[in-house]
């Protein structure tokens, strides 16, 4: 009989983390690939706080012994094997760099790559200063550097807090944290369902604490409309918003700030997910109980099956390290603390998708010139332009040029799906990536 | 609009909009039905090349050089009668075609030989004058020649301009709407179009199917053999202006395009667009509608790309796509009238020259079917050939 096959996991988040540690429990033999030089992912790296055995997510960012982490490295490309499971391409190094190229095959995988935090356009949200929350977070976080000395915080949903803290903590005055939504302590209260027996419920007043203790303002149904600045930001204009967040005339305010962090929720990242032809379902993948995909030797965990938070991802990597290891063959115990707090996480998500969605008046807050494709400089009247003239699907977005720069539509393509009114497929086009992340032509070229 | 119309085209890709237009033009009223959004399959995947420099002297070639001689006017007409459709970029910069190995040159020079003699400007220059005219090309280039003629165009602006145009000229245009099937008089005549909206009465009816032709043709009772084959094309990050001047091919597609084997090919164009990035095409693989990403097919683009253009090697490729061309087992287009079912018409099967061979597509089509004279002999696109008539 041959050795059973590793399990190859991608993200080493805390999905992926959990995912590496359960299945190296049960005896699997683990590979972790993730494009950072530190394990942790978004929530977890770098931070001295989480320390290895802390934090929500439980074990902190703690790689399992023996398991192989192979770091700093990127899937470029993703095939599906024939017998299930998929042959994974990967590069190491800078993007301009010469990157040792090389592939691994993965019969039993594990896609827990996480999400990256969405922005809405609005008139100079491409100013030099406008940063997304994770961004800021990140650099808080691991460089104990804040991106500038006043900020203000926007967005909605509960991970407004978090960032507001670090920021503090890395010495930044924090001039306002805008809520577009109705209070957090809606979610917070609505005891019983959402929040009961979750540890994020402990954290966040946590931090709600400590915003009360700085006096740093906290406003609901209030978004920043537009950045100014002369090449770099300056000020914000803040707004009112009614409960479809139309902006209230009259409202506006405006706040001296050097830094803007924004934050509307989350966009998983799907590409690797659609190259292994998992099947998605409203924007997520679609996994069962253990965590399964539709393809083959495929599992997934963490956000790309849906956004609840870090202990959640941490929950449905358990399940799907453990999985995973079944599938290679090893004996494994049902982890059932899993499978429970992964049924509550989900209960929490559910709750706080329905307290901060994004409502329909943000489209509202370009103007005309407003680009809301930054690599390609369109703007909301070309996206216009472009929809009278074709009428979707791979027409639209040639003809109006909208995601085809270098982000490939991470950062613009849900938006102007909301902008034009695409349907759902065409919608999905954006989140299909043959090349992952660019990767050199000689690369590409040299490989076998 | 009252009144059916005289001809229903299905298919809204630069092949079914050419058609239409032409139709259009010729005083028909004319309806596009398109299932998907107008230009949204293989249109757009098209890279937009206008070529004559890849063609043998025959058929395709005349096809080719019509269209040549009409994309100007026709979509200069278009802007005419519909000036708010976008632009299609028309753009005649020439291609360049090098041979990067000495065995390649003494075929390339033989092919532009016959290509001159059948009245294609073709200049034969040596590597270091094509090197003077892109600067990138690679040392190994030792014989080049020089095609003024071939252009290129945007391919969805391109049939949005000719679906604008018809529009413009009393047609309609059906998006969201699939064929499922002729209806047909007693004398077995097209009578009608049956769709998942519905049915519309018409004489006429013109499979502009694209890579589904043949299934359109089993529907509507006639089968015509045209078949899928997959190609990718690279896409790299905008680069400066000038790093790529023209279309620049690698000698040894003279080999490829004619060839119908399963496994995979790759003729190498290096061309810059409009937006400053380098589009890197392309392959040819017959993997039935299989889109799955295939890295060894990106890999041999690239492979080819970094011969031609050395420097190309430190650029970063942001993204592969891909399309299925359509074919037919003898790589000519069918275009005219199935003498099986009159009234139904096929304009399909041009497998990686759609975009270029349109307009004269058009031409020919609506001359067949309105009786005009027409600029190039339809005979060898005619339906049934093959076994019937004894061509191998
Ligand atoms: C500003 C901010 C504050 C937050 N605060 C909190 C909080 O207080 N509490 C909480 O519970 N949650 C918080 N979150 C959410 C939390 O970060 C996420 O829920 C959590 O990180 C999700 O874990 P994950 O493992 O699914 O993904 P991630 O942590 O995002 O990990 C995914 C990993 O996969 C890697 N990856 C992706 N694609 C590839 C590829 N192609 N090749 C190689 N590697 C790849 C990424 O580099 C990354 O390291 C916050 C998020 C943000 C943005
Ligand atoms: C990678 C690649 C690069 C290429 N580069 C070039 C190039 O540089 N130059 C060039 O000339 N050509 C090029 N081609 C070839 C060119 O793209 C095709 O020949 C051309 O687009 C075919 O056009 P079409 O209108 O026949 O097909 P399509 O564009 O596929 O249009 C057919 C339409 O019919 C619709 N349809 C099908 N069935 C039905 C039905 N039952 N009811 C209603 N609607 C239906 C489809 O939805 C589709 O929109 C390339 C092709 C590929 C794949």
């Amino acid at each position: 009989m041959s050795a059973p096959p590793p399990v190859t996991i991608v993200g080493a988040g805390p999905a992926g983390l959990a995912a590496a540690r359960a299945a190296a429990s049960a005896g699997a033999r683990v590979r972790l690939i993730d494009a950072e030089p530190s394990p942790g992912g978004q929530y977890l790296r770098g931070d001295a706080l989480a320390g290895p055995h802390g934090g929500a997510a439980g074990q902190g960012a703690h790689v399992p012994d023996g398991a192989e982490h192979i770091s700093d490295t990127e899937v470029w490309a993703l095939e599906p094997l024939p017998g299930g499971g998929a042959r994974l391409h990967l590069r190491s190094g800078p993007a301009d760099g010469s990157g040792g190229a090389r592939t691994a095959d993965a019969p039993v995988l594990v896609l827990a790559t996480g999400a990256h935090d969405r922005v809405l356009p609005f008139p100079g949200w491409d100013l030099p200063g406008v940063v997304t929350a994770g961004a800021a977070q990140a650099l808080a976080k691991s460089q104990r550097t804040a991106i500038g000395r006043t900020a203000v915080v926007a967005g909605t949903g509960p991970f407004l807090l978090p960032v507001t803290r670090s920021l503090i903590g890395a010495g930044a005055r924090v001039a306002a944290v805008l809520e577009a939504n109705a209070p957090v302590s809606g979610w917070l209260r609505c005891a019983g369902g959402a929040a009961a027996g979750f540890g994020k419920f402990g954290e966040l007043v946590g931090h709600t604490a400590v915003l009360a203790r700085r006096r740093v303002p906290y406003r609901t149904r209030t978004a920043v409309i537009a950045a100014h600045g002369d090449g770099v930001l300056e000020a914000v204009t803040t707004v009112r918003l009614d409960p479809g967040w139309r902006p209230l005339p009259g409202t506006e305010r405006t706040i001296a700030a050097d830094a803007l962090c924004l934050g509307f929720g989350f966009t998983p990242r799907l590409e690797l997910a659609v190259a292994a032809g998992c099947a998605t379902t409203g924007g997520f993948v679609r996994v069962d109980a253990a965590q399964a995909t539709s393809a083959p030797g495929v599992f997934a965990a963490g956000e790309p099956t849906g956004i609840g938070g870090a202990a959640l991802a941490a929950a449905e990597g358990e399940v799907a390290g453990t999985a995973a290891a079944r599938a290679c063959g090893h004996p494994v115990v049902a982890p059932l603390g899993a499978l429970r707090r992964v049924r509550a996480g989900r209960r929490f998500a559910a709750a706080l998708a329905a307290a901060h969605p994004l409502r329909p008046g943000w489209t509202r807050w370009p103007r005309d010139d407003t680009p809301v494709c930054r690599c390609e400089e369109v703007t909301l009247s070309d996206l216009h332009a472009a929809a009278r003239s074709a009428s979707g699907g791979r027409a639209f977005r040639l003809a109006s040029r909208a995601g085809l720069g270098l982000c490939q539509g991470r950062v613009c393509g849900r938006n102007t799906a909301e902008l034009i009114g695409l349907t759902d497929d065409d919608a999905q086009r954006f989140d299909r990536r043959p090349i992952a992340v660019p990767v050199r032509l000689g690369d590409l070229a040299d490989g076998t | 609009m009252t009144g059916h119309p005289d001809a229903v085209v299905v298919g809204a890709g630069i092949v079914g909009a050419a058609c239409a237009e032409a139709l259009g033009r010729a005083g028909l009223r004319v309806t596009v039905v398109e299932r998907g959004a107008p230009a949204g399959a293989t249109t757009a995947s098209g890279e937009g090349n206008v070529l004559v420099s890849d063609k043998e002297p025959g058929p395709e070639l005349e096809l080719a050089r019509s269209s040549l001689r009409r994309w100007p006017d026709v979509l200069r007409g278009a802007a005419a009668v519909a000036p708010d459709a976008p632009d299609p970029e028309w753009d005649p910069k020439g291609g360049l075609v090098a041979a990067l190995d000495g065995g390649a040159e003494e075929p390339l020079t033989a092919f532009a030989a016959a290509q001159r003699a059948a009245g294609v400007d073709a200049r034969a220059i040596g590597g270091d004058e094509a090197r003077d005219l892109e600067p990138g090309l690679s040392p190994e280039a030792g014989a080049a020649v020089l095609y003024p003629q071939d252009a290129q165009l945007q391919p969805v602006a391109a049939a949005t301009a000719l679906l604008a145009a018809v529009r413009a000229r009393g047609g309609r245009v059906r998006h969201g709407t699939a064929a499922l099937g002729l209806v047909r008089g007693a004398s077995g005549a097209v009578a009608g179009l049956r769709t998942d909206r519905g049915t519309i009465p018409c004489g006429a009816v013109v499979n502009a199917c694209g890579p589904w032709s043949g299934d359109f043709s089993r529907l509507a009772g006639a089968p015509v053999d045209v078949r899928p084959r997959r190609g990718m094309v690279l896409v790299t990050a905008p680069l400066p202006p000038g790093t790529v001047r023209r279309k620049v091919y690698d000698a040894d597609y003279v080999g490829a395009v004619g060839a119908g084997e399963a496994d995979l090919r790759t003729s190498t164009v290096v061309e810059s667009t409009h937006a400053g990035t380098v589009l890197i095409g392309s392959s040819r693989q017959r993997v039935g509608f299989d889109d799955t990403v295939r890295v060894e097919v990106l890999r041999a683009i690239a492979r080819k790309a970094a011969a031609l253009f050395p420097a190309l090697a430190r650029v970063p490729v942001m993204r592969a796509y891909g399309g299925f061309r359509p074919y037919t087992p003898d790589h000519l287009p069918v275009i005219g009238e199935d003498p099986r079912v009159p009234g139904l018409w096929h304009a399909t099967g041009h497998e990686g020259a759609g975009v270029g061979l349109a307009a004269g597509t058009g031409h020919l089509l609506a001359a067949l079917v309105t009786g005009a004279p027409a600029d190039t002999d339809p005979h060898p696109f005619r339906v049934l050939r093959g076994e019937e008539d004894g061509r191998e």
